[in-house]
C-alpha cells in the first residue's frame, strides 16, 4: 500500500494521484488529531469493526496498514532485530515485530510518506481475531505501552458453514461493545449513524470487487500488484465516502482499458493467481518478473479479502457479523478448496503461486495439503515460494526467480 | 570418437552450461546429440569467468577450435552471468530435458545438489508435469555433507569410502543442519564409528529428499552428490522399495539438457 512502490513494469494507473491525495488527507487527520487530541482515535485491525468505530466518531488508524509500509519501504528487516530482543520472537508475525521494532526504534515510513512524526496515538484499540491471534498480543503491547483500553471480538476459526449460533455470538460481541465505545467516545451510539457508515462501506466493497472482476477480462486491465497498492483506501476509508468517490474513478479508467483492450501487462500469455501474502519489499521486482514473461498475475486471495458482501445496513451487526467472518482466512480447508476452484475458473487461471510465509500461517495455505488437492482436482499446476510478508531475511530471491520461471516455463516449453 | 568416426571437422558444437552454487558443469554436443566435450570447474565468484574457462577446457577436451561453437544455453544460479549464452533456462527445464535424454519415458527426478534440492515429474513424451524444490535449508542437500565432513575433520572425497565401508548408519534425528552437527558430537563422544556417522548423514539427506514429495514410479537420482557418493543411490532405493536410476555422469544432466535445448532451438529455426 506504499505508493512509491509502485511497480515500474506495469501501466501506470492515472487514478493513483487521488488515491494519494485521499491517503495523504486521511493521515493528516489522523496527525492533527493525535497531536491536539481534537478528535479521538481508534485502533482496528484491518477486518475489525471499523464500521462502528466510525459510527461513535473515531479516526480509525489501521495498523496492519503500518506494518504494509514498513515491508515496502523496506524498513522491516532493520527493525525487527529491536522486537525481538525486547522478548517477540522471529517467527511470530513480521507486520506485529516491525510495527513494534518502529515503535522501540522510534521511527516510522509515516515521517518520509506524511510527514507524521510518529503513527497516531490511541484512545482505544480494537481487534477482532478473525485473521489470527497476533493482532490481539500485538494490541496488547500498546495496551501496556501507553496503558490505553483495549476491546476485541474473537471469531472462531476454519469455519466451513456460518451458521446462526457463530453469527449471534458475534453479534453479541459487537453488541458490547457499545458500552465501552459510549465511554471512550463521549458520544451516544446511534443506530442510523452506523447504518449510514455500514451503506457507505457497503457501496466500497461492491466498487472495489468491480475493480477486481474486471481482471477476468483477457487481458487484463489491472495485476494483483497494482491491487495490493490499490486497495488502500479499501483498508483504511472504509465506510468513508473518498473511498468510494476513488474507487469510482478507477473501475472507470480500467474500464476503459477493457474496453481499448489494454492489458496491464503487455501480450498478456499466462494469467496466474497469488495465493497468501505480498512480499511487500518485492512487489516493483515481482512484477517485473512476471511481466518480462508476458504472465499477469490476476487474481489473489489477498485482494479479494476486503469484499465485504455481507454487509448491510438494515441489520448492520449481523450484516458486519457476517462479512467479517465469512473471509477466506477464517474459513475450512473444504471452504477455501471451493473457492480457489471458482476463482481458477473464473479468471481463467494458467498457474497458482502460493506464497509460503514463513511468520503468517494463517495467510499460508500451502501447508495442508492444497495445493495438491486441487492440482489433483482441476489439473492447475503451482508453486510453492518460501518467504515472508515483512521479512525479508526469510525469502530467498534467487529461489523464488527459479521457481516463478520454471513454471512459466513449464506452461511453454515442449521436450528438446 | 574413434578413429573411424565421421570426418567432424567443420561439425558446428552446441553447448550447456550449467552455472551452480558450487560447480559449474559444461557440455559439449554434436548434431548427433553425442558427446563431444565437458568440463567442471568450482564455481568461484567470478561466474562469467569460470563458465569461459569451462569452455575452453572442453574445447580442448574435444579437440577443436571454439568456431565451431554455434549456440549456447546456460542454467543454473548463475545462468544469466554467462556472457556467451544465446539463451538461458531453468535448472529445473535442463535437468528435465537432460534426464529425458537417458530415460525417454515418464520418470522422477530427484537432483540433489550443493544448495538446493529438486523434484522433477516428467510425462511419457517428456513434458514437465511438476516440480518442487526444497525449503530454505541447507537440510538434505550437498552443503549438509559439506559441513557434516568439516564437523568430523574428513576430506569430502573421503565420504564415499566411509560410507559404504559399512552397514550400520547411526541415526541422525536433527531436521537442521547446525543441530545435527551438534548431534554428531555427541555421537563422537558416545564413541559411535565415524563410518557409521557419516552412512547416517547420507541417510538423513535421502531422508529429507524423500519427504519432500510421494515419489512414485520409476526415480532418477542425479546432482553432484550422487555423483560423488554413490551409495546415496543405494540409500534412496532402500528408503523407496525399489530401484533408483543413476544416468551416466549425473553431475552433468543440467548441462546436457542445456546442450540439448541449444541444440533443439538450432533445430526449430532451421
Amino acid at each position: 500500500m506504499n505508493q512509491d512502490t509502485r511497480p515500474s513494469a506495469i501501466k501506470k494507473i492515472r487514478a493513483t494521484g487521488a488515491m494519494r491525495e485521499a491517503m495523504a488527507e486521511y493521515f493528516g487527520e489522523l496527525d492533527q488529531a493525535s497531536r491536539t487530541g481534537s478528535e479521538k482515535i481508534a485502533w482496528c485491525t484491518s477486518v475489525g469493526p471499523a464500521e462502528l468505530l466510525r459510527s461513535f466518531g473515531f479516526l480509525v488508524y489501521f495498523p496492519e496498514n503500518h506494518g504494509a509500509l514498513l515491508g515496502s519501504s523496506r524498513m522491516a528487516a532493520d527493525l525487527i532485530p529491536a522486537a525481538t530482543a525486547a522478548g517477540y520472537s522471529p517467527e511470530i508475525c513480521s507486520y506485529l515485530t516491525s510495527d513494534v521494532g518502529s515503535y522501540l526504534s522510534k521511527t516510522t515510513p509515516l515521517t518520509k510518506a506524511f510527514g507524521m512524526e510518529s503513527v497516531p496515538k490511541p484512545d482505544v484499540l480494537v481487534y477482532n481475531t478473525n485473521q489470527c491471534r497476533d493482532v490481539q498480543d500485538w494490541f496488547a503491547f500498546y495496551q501496556r505501552e501507553w496503558e490505553v483500553p483495549m476491546l476485541g471480538i474473537q471469531t472462531p476459526r476454519s469455519v466451513d458453514e456460518l451458521d446462526a449460533a457463530i453469527v449471534e455470538g458475534l453479534v453479541q460481541q459487537h453488541k458490547d461493545l457499545i458500552p465501552h465505545l459510549e465511554e471512550i467516545s463521549g458520544r451516544t451510539f446511534d443506530i442510523d449513524r452506523l447504518r449510514e457508515v455500514v451503506a457507505s462501506s457497503y457501496r466500497c466493497t461492491l466498487l472495489w470487487r468491480k475493480v477486481l472482476r474486471l481482471a477476468e477480462h483477457q487481458p487484463s486491465p489491472i495485476t494483483f500488484f497494482d491491487g495490493t497498492i490499490q486497495m488502500g483506501p479499501a483498508v483504511v476509508l472504509r465506510g468513508d465516502e473518498r473511498a468510494e468517490r476513488y474507487y469510482e474513478a478507477l473501475v472507470a479508467e480500467l474500464e476503459e482499458r477493457v474496453a481499448d483492450g489494454v492489458g496491464a501487462v503487455d501480450d498478456e500469455t499466462f494469467r496466474f493467481y497469488w495465493e497468501g501474502m505480498p512480499v511487500w519489499g518485492k512487489l516493483r521486482n515481482h512484477a517485473e518478473q512476471f511481466a518480462g514473461h508476458g504472465a499477469c498475475v490476476v487474481a489473489s486471495t489477498y485482494c479479494n479479502s476486503w469484499i465485504f458482501e455481507d454487509l448491510a445496513a438494515e441489520d448492520p451487526f449481523e450484516g458486519m457479523a457476517r462479512a467479517y467472518t465469512e473471509l477466506f482466512i477464517v474459513r475450512s480447508e473444504d471452504f477455501k478448496q471451493r473457492y480457489m476452484e471458482g476463482m481458477v475458473r473464473d479468471y481463467a487461471i494458467d498457474g497458482i503461486i502460493f506464497h509460503d510465509a514463513k511468520t503468517c500461517p494463517n495467510n499460508s495455505n500451502n501447508r495442508y495439503g492444497l495445493p495438491q488437492r486441487l492440482r489433483k482436482k482441476i489439473g492447475t499446476p503451482f508453486v510453492v515460494i518460501d518467504g515472508d510478508l515483512n521479512d525479508l531475511r526469510l525469502y530467498s530471491e534467487e529461489q523464488a526467480r527459479t521457481q516463478f520461471e520454471a513454471l512459466v516455463e513449464q506452461l511453454q516449453e515442449q521436450p528438446a | 570418437m574413434t578413429e573411424k568416426a565421421p570426418d567432424r571437422s567443420a561439425e558446428p558444437l552446441y553447448c550447456g552450461v550449467d552455472v551452480g552454487a558450487s560447480s559449474t558443469k559444461l557440455v559439449l554436443l554434436g548434431e548427433d546429440r553425442e558427446l563431444r566435450g565437458r568440463s567442471i570447474r568450482k564455481s568461484g565468484v567470478d561466474y562469467a569467468a569460470t563458465a569461459r574457462a569451462c569452455l575452453e577446457d572442453a574445447f580442448d577436451e574435444a579437440g577443436v577450435k571454439q568456431d565451431r561453437l554455434r549456440r549456447t544455453v546456460s542454467t543454473g544460479y548463475g545462468r544469466r552471468n554467462v556472457d556467451f549464452a544465446d539463451d538461458s533456462r531453468t535448472e529445473l527445464s535442463c535437468h528435465g530435458v537432460g534426464c529425458y535424454h537417458h530415460y525417454p519415458r515418464n520418470i522422477t527426478i530427484v537432483d540433489i545438489g550443493c544448495q538446493d534440492n529438486k523434484i522433477i515429474r516428467l510425462d511419457e513424451g517428456g513434458r514437465r508435469v511438476d516440480f518442487k524444490m526444497n525449503r530454505k535449508c541447507a537440510a538434505g542437500t550437498g552443503a549438509f555433507l559439506e559441513e557434516i565432513a568439516l564437523r568430523l575433520d574428513i576430506a569430502l572425497d573421503e565420504l564415499e569410502e566411509l560410507a559404504s565401508s559399512t552397514d550400520e548408519a547411526v541415526r541422525l534425528n536433527s531436521f537442521c543442519t547446525v543441530f545435527a552437527s551438534t548431534e554428531i558430537l555427541s555421537h563422537l563422544r558416545r564413541g559411535e564409528p565415524l563410518a557409521g556417522l557419516v552412512r547416517g548423514a547420507f541417510a538423513s539427506v535421502v531422508s529429507r529428499v524423500a519427504e519432500m514429495d510421494q515419489l512414485h514410479g520409476e526415480v532418477v537420482l542425479t546432482g553432484g552428490v550422487v555423483a560423488h557418493n554413490p551409495t546415496t543411490a543405494e540409500l534412496l532405493a532402500a528408503k523407496l522399495g525399489g530401484e533408483v536410476s543413476v544416468p551416466p555422469h549425473p553431475q552433468f544432466t543440467g548441462a546436457l539438457g542445456a546442450a540439448l535445448t541449444a541444440l533443439a532451438q538450432e533445430e526449430k529455426d532451421a
